[in-house]
């Protein structure tokens, strides 16, 4: 399977990852993934028919609680840290022209 | 009393000393800060000190424990955190170029229970970036030296955390470990690491690596430390919602020196072909040890030991992949200049503001998620997981505790690891299966190499017997076999 990774799976994968790579990177990730999914395969040396995927180790269902208020509004502590700030919101690039 | 004389206590002997009125939290503050000052130009375990904030709040306890608030073990003891525990006011950069100027606007729950506690901050300690790495040689603000060797590394990922303890740079630190991150450096450095069952310490305010597996635990000087810092980090946590209700987490009352009767397994596995032979010896001398103290010991085969990196590979990655996609540049964090439009600056602040390391295992991660790979990878690595938690709950019908290296050799040279990623990642194979199974484990010096270089050894138990663990090591550690000189003093 690790064979199959082209430089078109590389492109879209970045997509997903929203990441920008250089021709260099580029290269340099499609064969660190190869390299790193021919060892993953060692997997498929294991016979799993009937396993069930284990997600958590423990038998947590979906955890609820209540909705409730408890830090107060902190939203100028939180606007400190953000890159772009304007009139108490976040400031971001043009999205739509 | 001298300098020299308060560096070599204990976390709890410090907080005894303290208590007793013999030194105080401002003198036990100043003499960490004045070891920092002399040793980490060279060693450079910390990424932040604040030097102010760390005299004021010690003097503030100080007060507090005069008055009878503050009667803990800990009260006024200085502590170093690693540097992906949320500390509120106090930069947290995961070592990496994305949160260089990040202040968080809350604690970690387990750095508020530390501070319930009396113990106060020194600073925030070196990190592989975003905990993605086993030598700190990943972090954005550069490698760590190991001070047992500096021209060796510390281990990763909480390496700032254990050289710190190593150092006296601090009486006890607090690491995060998701594939062996506390118990290797621990090992490396010659320090006490303990990973706790998953769930047992809130996980709020740990910037997540892999949500499934990362859990934070204590970096320390003796057995004794460890158990009393699980203790006081320990908490049920309703904004954790993996937090497990506990009883038992009175973990000091562990510290009894007698393993009669107790059963330890060791795997023939963990002692296979790329088992540095040094390693292998004081390992084995180790269980021996505890054999003459009356444990009973028995090789067997735990099984399915070299299927546990290909699984964690995939899932720790899957799930950084999906944790990191909050660093967009919006919020907070690094954000790429330029005028490009929304996606464009995603791209570019993601590109630049994570390393090589980290990029590596986001696209791994984003591979294996993909549509048409998420069954035969991600599924396929979920299924194996339940496989090796098996083998596990088949050891622990027989023992007590299973015993093997912590990692297959000692700590390597400076610049040695990541040019070869693979290789990296095969130096966690006796770690991480406890990971991925949400297992207690604690690392502990047994002995030194040629080069006197540190050894661990690892005693691994069944989900929520901590004490078992803490037990045994007690007992090893009480024999004097391998305990570690203290640096420098």
């Amino acid at each position: 399977m690790a064979e199959n990774i082209t430089n078109e799976t590389i492109d879209y994968v970045s997509i997903l990852a929203k990441l920008e790579l250089t021709g260099e990177e580029r290269e340099g990730a499609r064969r660190d993934m190869c390299r790193m999914l021919e060892y993953i395969d060692k997997l498929n040396e294991l016979d799993t028919q009937g396993v069930e995927p284990m997600s958590h180790v423990f038998p947590l269902q979906n955890v609820f609680r209540e909705d409730e208020i408890t830090g107060g509004d902190g939203s100028g502590d939180t606007l400190k840290n953000a890159p772009g700030e304007r009139d108490n919101m976040f400031v971001v690039p043009r999205t739509f022209e | 009393m001298e300098k020299t004389e308060i560096l070599r206590l204990s976390a709890v002997g410090l907080g005894a000393a303290v208590r007793a009125g013999k030194t105080t939290a401002v003198e036990a503050m100043e003499a960490v800060l004045g070891q920092i000052e002399e040793h980490d130009g060279e060693y450079r375990c910390y990424v932040t000190v604040d030097r102010e904030g760390a005299l004021r709040k010690a003097a503030l306890v100080q007060k507090r424990i005069e008055a009878g608030e503050l009667t803990g073990p800990l009260a006024g003891v200085p502590v170093a955190l690693k540097d992906n525990l949320c500390t509120a006011g106090m930069r947290t950069t995961c070592s990496s170029r994305m949160l260089e100027n990040y202040v968080p606007a809350f604690s970690a729950e387990a750095v508020r229970n530390l501070e319930k506690a009396g113990a106060v901050t020194i600073g925030k300690t070196n990190m592989d970036e975003f905990a993605m790495g086993s030598t700190t040689e990943t972090s954005y603000f550069g490698a760590t030296k190991n001070p047992r060797n500096p021209g060796h590394v510390p281990g990763g990922s909480s390496g700032g955390s254990a050289a710190a303890v190593a150092a006296r740079e601090c009486f006890f630190a607090l690491g995060s470990d998701t594939g062996g991150s506390i118990r290797q450096p621990a090992s490396y450095c010659g320090v006490v690491g303990m990973k706790p069952t998953y769930g047992t310490v809130s996980r709020y305010g740990l910037v997540a690596y892999g949500s499934s597996l990362d859990q934070i635990g204590p970096l320390t000087g003796n057995v004794e430390d460890c158990a009393v810092v699980l203790e006081q980090i320990a908490s049920y946590d309703r904004k954790d919602s993996t937090s497990l209700r506990r009883e038992d987490t009175d973990f000091s009352r562990a510290l009894v020196e007698d393993v009669k009767g107790m059963r330890i397994g060791i795997p023939q596995d963990y002692f296979r072909e790329g088992l540095d032979p040094q390693v292998r010896a004081a390992v084995l001398k180790a269980a021996d040890v505890l054999r003459e103290k009356g444990a009973v010991t028995e090789e067997f085969d735990l099984s399915l030991v070299e299927y546990a990196i290909p699984a964690y590979y995939t899932i720790a990655s899957a799930e950084a992949s999906s944790n990191l996609e909050r660093f967009d540049g919006i919020k907070y964090g690094f954000r790429a200049g330029g005028e490009e439009g929304l996606h464009q600056m995603y791209k570019k602040t993601r590109s630049l503001g994570f390393g090589p390391e980290v990029k590596r295992r986001i696209m791994l991660g984003s591979f294996v998620l993909s549509s048409g790979y998420y069954d035969a990878y991600y599924l396929k690595a979920l299924r194996v997981k339940a496989m090796i938690k098996e083998a596990f709950d088949r050891a622990f019908a027989k023992y007590d505790c299973i015993l093997g290296p912590v990692a297959p050799t000692t700590a390597p040279k400076l610049d040695a690891s990541l040019s070869d990623p693979m290789k990296m990642y095969l130096g966690d194979i006796y770690t991480i299966s406890v990971n991925l199974a949400g297992l207690p484990a604690i690392s502990l010096p047994c002995g030194t190499d040629g080069r006197g270089l540190p050894i661990g050894l690892q005693l691994i138990g069944d989900s929520y017997q901590e004490k078992k663990l803490l037990r045994i090591a007690y007992t090893y550690e009480r024999t004097g076999q391998a305990n570690m000189k203290t640096l420098g003093l």
